[in-house]
């Protein structure tokens, strides 16, 4: 399993009712199932995908995070996971807002665009940055709404989102040394994960 | 000319003794009206464990019958869903006990317009009118009857389709699987359309004489094949036809080579499934029951809230639709799926890429049969089947 995903799931309380968005092959909602005994059900845009995780017996739903979260009814959930795809979305910001309002809490894990290696591409290049985390040419990259930690953590403030965690983690998915100051996590860390709540 | 082709002889359909559960209580129908005893025609493959947990129901669709995984005695032909349904398969019934019951309304044993009402007389077109839940209730009954409380799961296509999602909303504590295939909570106006010009072609047909043919010993076979042909081009897409038949010709012998004869292989297909549906399905039967599906709209007794149909519900939902199937689109079952979501149901919903159209949940299309397959497993783990 994705080390970022094992980490997620380490977060979430045992029993817990979830929906992980954005769901792929179905691995941390099989996990979370077995090992901790969560209602875990997937929301996934590829359709190749759903039909995987269907066909592992896993409750996954063809959709995306920016047209089908507002169909689901307030407090649906405990946990609202998004893993690595708040900067490919149309409006991140409704989509944090809808994941807050149908969950109790919101996981989420997104690419740092304040890391140092992208700082600097930029300064010494003046091109946009390539790196292990943003590998894709700008003409044909997903990400269409990058942030900074800072920003992330800016927003959360703005909307009234309570941080109960955060955390900067290296490419691979594992804990970075970064966890005392939040300036040295947005130079340092290649990712960040946030536990929110509504505050 | 040789516009109509010589449809079979016009023959009553063969009588048939098919294995029936009858119900002398009867049933209050939706009209208002009480059927006071019936029958239904019902098939069973494998066997129900100790505990009464692995009953599954299998629903057919519009011109399906109970004969779902073994020969159909009237036509001679292999059960209608035999790609999915047996020993060792999908529906593995090994596993299961699957139960199989011709509808309500239907003319394969159960009581229908071709059966007898109290005073001797054939019901014919003074059949009250169904609904999709007059169907269920009776197949409540039934399984009642063979002494299941609780569904494992309820499956079907369709038609079929519409009495799972009708299952659920009407009984949610005695389904605790739900897998609605190629189906829509209510029947589209494109839908009704069709179905009124099948209609329509058996009124028009002589033999019709106003639905009391049977009195005559006649059948409205052309009105009928026609109703058949005109449905089963809905059932088929435009790719999967110009693949099958694309532009061919039928190689004419000098007899037949007029305007109207047999020309393109697509219309010969056709005339042949007419003509075989002639032999093995009541008129009055097909009225009723288009009707019923017409009526079916799971939201209009809550203000055309479908997500109240489903409050509370507990059932684990496994939508499926194909890519091609224009007759019911896919647009149909995410519109439930997310009414679903709003109920916080649990619910799966895959769209299988098929080029076979509606008729793609009938055929063996792996992608199609291993979704059912694993959401089954995965339902039976949740639900502690060994």
């Amino acid at each position: 399993m994705r080390v970022d995903l094992a980490l997620i799931a380490s977060l979430i309380a045992p029993g817990s009712r979830v929906l992980d968005i954005g769901s792929g092959d179905g691995t941390l909602i099989e996990h979370l199932f077995r090992t901790r005994n969560c209602d875990a059900r997937g929301m996934e845009i590829d359709m190749a995908e759903v039909t995987h995780a269907v066909q592992h017996g896993l409750p996954v739903m063809h959709g995306d995070a920016d047209n089908d979260l507002a169909q689901y009814p307030d407090n649906a959930f405990d946990y609202v996971v998004l893993t690595r795809t708040l900067q490919a979305v149309e409006r991140p910001r409704e989509v944090l807002r809808q994941m807050l309002r149908i969950g109790t809490r919101a996981l989420v894990s997104f690419p740092n665009f304040g890391h140092w290696e992208v700082r600097l591409q930029l300064l010494r290049s003046g091109r946009m940055p390539m790196t292990a985390t943003w590998s894709r040419p700008w003409y044909e990259t997903p990400n269409i709404h990058p942030c900074t930690i800072l920003d992330f953590r800016e927003l959360c403030a703005q909307d009234g989102y309570a941080v109960e965690q955060w955390l900067a983690i290296d490419e691979a998915g594992r804990k970075a040394p970064w966890r005392r100051s939040l300036w040295l996590a947005n130079l340092f860390g290649e990712q960040a994960m946030f536990l929110m709540r509504r505050a | 000319m040789d516009v109509a082709p010589d449809w079979p002889a016009a023959q009553p359909l063969p009588v048939f003794e098919h294995q029936q559960a009858r119900f002398a209580e009867g049933l209050l129908l939706d009209c208002g009206q009480r059927l006071d005893a019936f029958a239904l025609a019902y098939r069973t493959y494998g066997t129900l464990n100790a505990d009464r947990s692995n009953a599954i129901l299998v629903c057919h669709a519009l011109t399906g019958d109970q004969y779902v995984a073994e020969t159909q005695p009237v036509t001679g032909k292999q059960g209608w869903w035999t790609a999915l349904v047996g020993p060792g398969c999908t529906i593995d019934t090994n596993r299961f006990f699957v139960v199989c019951s011709n509808v309500l309304g239907g003319c394969m044993g159960s009581t229908g317009p071709r059966s007898a009402r109290p005073n001797g007389e054939v019901w014919g077109t003074d059949f009250p009118p169904l609904t999709v839940r007059d169907m269920v209730r009776a197949q409540q009954m039934l399984m009642a009857r063979l002494g299941v409380a609780r569904l494992f799961a309820v499956i079907g296509g369709s038609m079929g389709g519409m009495q799972v999602l009708e299952w659920a909303a009407t009984f949610p504590d005695r389904v605790f699987a739900a897998v609605p295939i190629a189906t829509a909570s209510y029947h589209s106006a494109q839908n009704i359309a069709f179905n009124e010009v099948s209609r329509q072609a058996i009124a028009a047909d002589p033999d019709f004489l106003g639905g009391r043919y049977w009195a005559e010993g006649r059948v409205p076979a052309r009105g009928l094949a026609v109703a058949r042909m005109m449905a089963h081009i809905t059932y088929l897409s435009e790719e999967a036809l110009t693949q099958k038949f694309g532009r061919k010709r039928r190689r004419e012998d000098s007899k037949a080579a007029s305007f109207f004869g047999d020309m393109f292989e697509v219309e010969s297909y056709l005339r042949h499934q007419g003509s075989s549906f002639v032999r093995r399905f009541d008129a009055n039967s097909y009225l009723t029951v288009t009707r019923a599906m017409d009526w079916f709209d799971l939201s209009a007794e809550h203000d055309g809230d479908l997500a109240a149909a489903f409050a509370g519900t507990r059932t684990r939902f496994c939508l499926v639709s194909f890519t091609s199937d224009w007759l019911f689109p896919t647009a149909q079952s995410r519109s439930v799926a997310r009414a679903l979501n709003r109920a916080a149901a649990n619910v799966s919903f895959v769209e299988i890429e098929t080029d076979r159209g509606h008729d793609a949940f009938l055929l063996d299309e792996p992608d199609f049969r291993r979704t059912v397959a694993g959401f089954l497993a995965g339902c039976a783990e949740h639900a502690g089947i060994g």
